[in-house]
């Protein structure tokens, strides 16, 4: 079994409304050194899967069809064993 | 079967889009389960706004898997009419009907109001009752209408004419003050290339009678009726 946490994030050319608000409530906590909040989604997705590269090419395919809009958004993940 | 409005989980404008259809209008209406095969015989597809599967990832990106989305996808290419209001017109722009992508509203919060629009595109199946640059009163109701296209896609939406409405004031100014979402260039709705496959934020459903504070939306509806006659 493999476990695949997903990191789907806003394209850095989009702004992120919610990241601004939250940056600006960190300020607000005298978080002065905040440089920038981006907002994004972890999906966490259980594989039953051996072969690490194998699930490499599904979880690809699983973002770009479905998981991550490509037009606004970019993703990654990692892949690690499980029981 | 001229209309047909296709009910997913989550839609709640459905009931509204058909009350308009057949009593407002008298046109033959159907509903249409999401579940469905097949797409009998209809002349125009709508649909119509909600939450369609709760929102869930991104608003109209489970939709476009339910079976009838193909279908909808063949009705479309054929140069037959399709209606996407709201969040059946994002349901349209994760189907890749239309281009782009939807954000959430720059203010964060949802917006439900009256709004202004200007008919940029009066040569259309859903505007051809407009006149050129007629402002409509419409209602909009969303989380996430704020429009999305990169630089050459919005150069390309403007060259082909597909900005259809634009977020105005009342007497028609388009600047940033009277966009609600921070929808880009003011897009309110877009049409696609073919001129077929429109995709609105606002509801002309809910401004389809005088007594709502705006019948505006019923030239969106007669248009499409007119469309279809000289057929």
């Amino acid at each position: 079994m493999l476990e695949a946490e997903i990191y789907i994030t806003l394209k850095k050319t989009i702004s992120d409304p919610q990241g601004l608000t939250i940056k600006h409530a960190l300020a607000s906590l005298n978080y002065k050194e905040v440089e920038e909040v981006r907002v994004g989604k972890l999906i966490t997705i259980r594989l039953n899967l051996k072969n690490k590269k194998e699930a490499q090419g599904k979880l690809d395919q699983m973002c770009k069809k479905l998981l991550a809009n490509p037009i606004i958004e970019d993703y990654s993940f990692q892949i690690k064993g499980c029981k | 079967m001229r209309f047909g409005i296709v009910v997913f989980p989550g839609s709640n404008c459905d009931q509204d889009c058909f009350y308009i259809i057949k009593d407002v209008l008298n046109q033959p209406v159907k509903h249409i389960w999401h579940k469905d095969k097949r797409l009998n015989n209809f002349d125009c597809i709508v649909l119509p706004g909600g939450f369609s599967y709760g929102d869930y990832l991104r608003t109209g990106a489970i939709a476009m898997f339910s079976p009838i989305m193909e279908r909808i996808s063949e009705f479309a290419r054929k140069g037959k009419a399709v209606i996407g209001i709201c969040n059946g017109f994002q349901i349209l722009l994760e189907t890749g009907l239309l281009p782009g992508a939807m954000l959430r509203n720059k203010s964060l919060h949802f917006i439900c109001k009256y709004v202004y629009i200007k008919t940029e595109n009066n040569e259309t199946p859903f505007t051809n009752l407009c006149k050129k640059n007629q402002i409509l009163k419409i209602p909009i109701a969303h989380n996430e209408g704020n429009y999305y296209i990169n630089e050459e896609g919005l150069r390309e939406l403007k060259r082909s004419s597909q900005i259809v409405f634009r977020y105005c004031s009342r007497e028609g100014k388009t600047t940033s003050e009277f966009n609600p979402n921070g929808a880009i260039d003011n897009i309110a709705g877009i049409i696609n290339k073919k001129g077929n496959v429109l995709g609105m934020m606002p509801h002309p459903e809910r401004s389809s009678e005088s007594v709502l504070g705006s019948n505006d939306g019923l030239l969106v509806f007669k248009s499409i009726i007119k469309w279809l006659e000289s057929r």
